[in-house]
């Protein structure tokens, strides 16, 4: 018989099912084999291996939709075992990743290369978006039908935005012949052009040449137009502005099949933390003013945006360290992600079971995974959340290779205690030598 | 307001405006008057930096800049030596970070250092031990064109408080236009913006300065009109449609000065494009142009920041020799 393990005095939250209760969930191999409030009123089964959550949330392993594992290609920066730490010390049990590596994945070879890597060297599931265009060039399609028979589960062309409409066009018909979802990066090239922050007071203030929102909010009507136009599904792979949230709500008024999401950099901050030239805060998009995150909170809330991702993008040293204009895109974002998502909860803007939704169930339904959800016979993807300690994130300490993060030294509160991959622990934060996340507790 | 000029220099690097006090841009300007008299002896020379070696690092080209640096160094006795990085390692693909690393090993006092990226020498000053002045990073800053400006409009106009001044032209990309923005202000004057939307985001009111896109406002009753250079390139339907076009609306000549205080003095950081952003007749004016005097004056500030700065040099004696 497959081995037992009996998760006891556990909050049980499944987004889901609606599920927010206390309980226990009891874990056969890998697999689901039972939940719910009154599980184990007659007694634990026998031979089974217990822990003991002490009261803490028990939910879905977190699905997270847009990270750049940089391998094959970019070894330095990252790699699919440190990105798999990285991903179970933050609660994620399956990771998406982007097809921008080296080469990118445009093809069944290289996508099956990467699966097994993944396989072989990950704690967490990796899956994997393919290419919408060859080469990420935005000129030729990729073979879509043949990437989806193979596994991929989204089309991307990653942090480009596909420039030409007419091509986008045909590859959003093109994705209807098999329901496939296409994920874009809502930006106007040319409007972006030679941008490196947030157009704005800030951005005057550095001499840095600014990114206007309009270039967001241009690439993203024109993107939910071509959707209006061919019934494809389609998906913003991350937004910034205001006035995004509010296009958003329309499409999703209009009927169109369109979803968007949001990392946790733009939730949490603004362009404020470029200070004097931190590269670390020179993202994409980028970080944009008060209002512009205060909308971003508001269209969560309101579901106008479905999902947070992590836009985990891991750059070395080398990248960063230099001056602004010369410094690459992007921060790491595995480990936070749910801590900052957690404060979405502290802070009253929404439930705890919806902040979840946002980053299980939600995502999973997206990209057709059976997972996200507590449901028996489901595959044991797990993570038990403290929600209550506070402690500071140390970036060095990361489990990525890259230690580039704009939320270095900041407050957080709340993490995740244990992670569970097909039920088997990938991370136990009590089992840490120093819980590298910051040993240090500002409180009790 | 009587201003009271600070009685010492706290700062190790020069990298901006920003993060001066009044006091101390006044001790710097007290300072340069006492350089100014002396670089106009016979005996221009002072032994303060004797020992002392400076390295002009020039990511981007420049000539006057350079030479005022050069000649500053050179009048307060230090080893100064130029480096053009524009053309040599960059391209080899060595970082900034590197360039900084193998100078400072080379044990120079003083950096003097222009990139055409923002916020390039502040990084740059992070990574070495020696002080640094900032020569202009990309649209950022150049305190010492805002000092030597402030220093000449003083000895004409006896204060700077209380003054207007209009600052016209590409505003946008002017390193020139932030930092005397920011020392103007500091220093209690009114400061007005005039240049198309385009060269003049209306965000810049955010630094408390009126914004004008019609030159006649901009310039009436105002006692210093500064032009700014717009680089050609720019010029070209990129940013204004056309020179002639940018001339006939934003280009200062004697119709739009008329509108200013009958003694107002014009300025320029140079070099100028003339019939560009200023007719050759009012550049050339001698009784209104400050031009030549801001390149005299841009010597005798930058001696007054090397000695303010080189007063916290460490005494590297034979201990450190090490």
């Amino acid at each position: 018989m497959s081995p037992r393990l009996a998760l006891i005095n556990a909050h049980l939250v499944d987004p889901a099912s609606g599920l927010d209760a206390p309980g226990a969930l009891l874990i056969e191999g890998e697999r689901i084999a039972d939940l719910g409030p009154r599980l184990f009123n007659d007694g634990l089964p026998p031979g089974a291996t217990v822990i003991d959550c002490k009261g803490r949330v028990l939910a879905p392993g977190l699905v997270d939709m847009h990270a750049h594992l940089r391998e094959p290609g970019q070894e330095h920066k990252e790699t699919l075992a440190t990105a798999g730490r990285a991903a179970a010390a933050g609660g994620v049990t399956t990771v998406v990743a982007m097809p921008n590596t080296k080469p990118p994945i445009d093809d069944v070879a290289i996508l099956e290369f990467l699966q097994r890597r993944a396989r072989d060297n990950s704690a967490v599931r990796i899956e994997a978006m393919a290419a919408i265009t060859r080469g990420l060039e935005g000129r030729e399609m990729c073979e879509m039908g043949l990437l989806a028979a193979s596994g991929a589960v989204a089309f991307t062309d990653g942090e480009k935005s596909v420039a030409n409409p007419r091509l986008l066009l045909r590859a959003l018909a093109y994705a209807t012949t098999f329901d496939l979802l296409i994920v874009n990066h809502p930006e106007d090239p040319a409007l972006a052009e030679g941008g490196q922050m947030n157009s704005g007071e800030v951005s005057l203030r550095l001499g840095l040449t600014g990114i206007s929102p309009a270039a967001e909010i241009i690439g993203l009507e024109r993107d939910l137009r071509l959707v209006e136009a061919t019934g494809a599904r389609y998906h913003a792979s991350g937004i910034s502005t205001a006035e995004s949230v509010h296009v958003m709500r329309r499409a999703k008024g209009r009927g169109l099949r369109a979803s968007a999401a949001v990392a946790p950099h733009h939730i949490a901050l603004t362009d404020a933390a470029v200070g004097d030239y931190r590269t670390f805060a020179k993202l994409s998009p980028p970080l944009r003013n008060e209002s512009d995150r205060q909308a971003i909170v508001a269209g969560l809330k309101s579901g106008a945006i479905d999902i947070i991702a992590s836009h985990h993008a891991p750059q070395d040293q080398e990248g960063k360290r230099q001056p602004f204009a010369q410094a690459k895109v992007g921060a790491i974002g595995l480990e936070i992600m749910l801590p900052v998502a957690l404060e979405l909860a502290r802070d009253g803007h929404m439930s705890l079971i919806e902040v979840l939704r946002k980053m299980t169930v939600a995502p999973a339904e997206l990209l057709k995974l059976d997972r996200g959800a507590l449901r028996k016979g489901g595959p044991a993807d797990l993570v038990v959340i403290e929600t209550r300690r506070r402690w500071r994130y140390d970036a060095d300490l990361s489990r990525s290779k890259s230690k580039n993060s704009p939320f270095d030294k900041r407050d957080m509160q709340g993490h995740a205690a244990l992670t569970l991959v097909g039920g088997r622990v990938v991370f136990d934060a009590e089992r840490e030598r120093a819980y590298s996340f910051g040993p240090e507790r500002l409180d009790g | 307001m009587t201003l009271v000029a600070a009685e010492s220099f706290p700062h190790r690097h020069l990298l901006g405006i920003s993060g001066l006090s009044a006091g101390e841009i006044q001790l710097i300007l007290d300072r340069a008057e006492g350089y100014a008299q002396q670089n106009r002896q016979v005996d221009k020379k002072q032994a303060l930096l004797r020992g002392r070696t400076q390295i002009n690092l020039f990511f981007e080209n420049s000539t006057r800049t350079r030479t005022s640096f050069e000649l500053a160094g050179k009048r307060l006795g230090a080893d100064v030596i130029n480096m053009s990085v524009a053309t040599s390692s960059i391209k080899k693909g060595e970082t900034l970070i590197d360039t900084a690393m193998t100078l400072t090993a080379m044990r120079p006092d003083v950096l003097v250092v222009r990139h055409s990226d923002s916020g390039a020498v502040e990084l740059l000053s992070q990574k070495v031990e020696c002080s640094v002045i900032n020569g202009g990073d990309g649209s950022h800053e150049h305190p010492t064109q805002a000092l030597l400006d402030a220093l000449t409009i003083r000895r004409r106009k006896g204060r700077l408080a209380g003054l207007t001044v209009a600052i016209c032209g590409d505003v946008l990309h002017s390193r020139v236009a932030r930092s005397n923005i920011l020392l103007l202000k500091t220093m209690g004057a009114t400061v007005r913006l005039v240049a198309p939307p385009t060269l003049l985001p209306p965000a810049f009111r955010g630094f408390g300065v009126e914004v004008h896109h019609d030159m006649r406002k901009g310039l009436a009753d105002a006692d210093i009109v500064m032009m700014l250079r717009l680089q050609l390139e720019r010029m070209q339907g990129a940013y204004v449609p056309s020179i002639r076009e940018y001339f006939h609306f934003y280009g200062l000549d004697y119709a739009k000065l008329a509108v200013a205080k009958p003694d107002a003095l014009i300025m320029h950081p140079g070099p100028m494009n003339r019939g560009v952003e200023i007719d050759p007749e009012v550049a050339d004016d001698i009784d209104r142009s400050l031009i030549r005097e801001q390149v005299e004056m841009g010597v005798a500030v930058r001696m007054a920041v090397l000695d303010l700065l080189a007063r916290n040099l460490p005494n590297l004696g034979p201990v450190a020799a090490k």
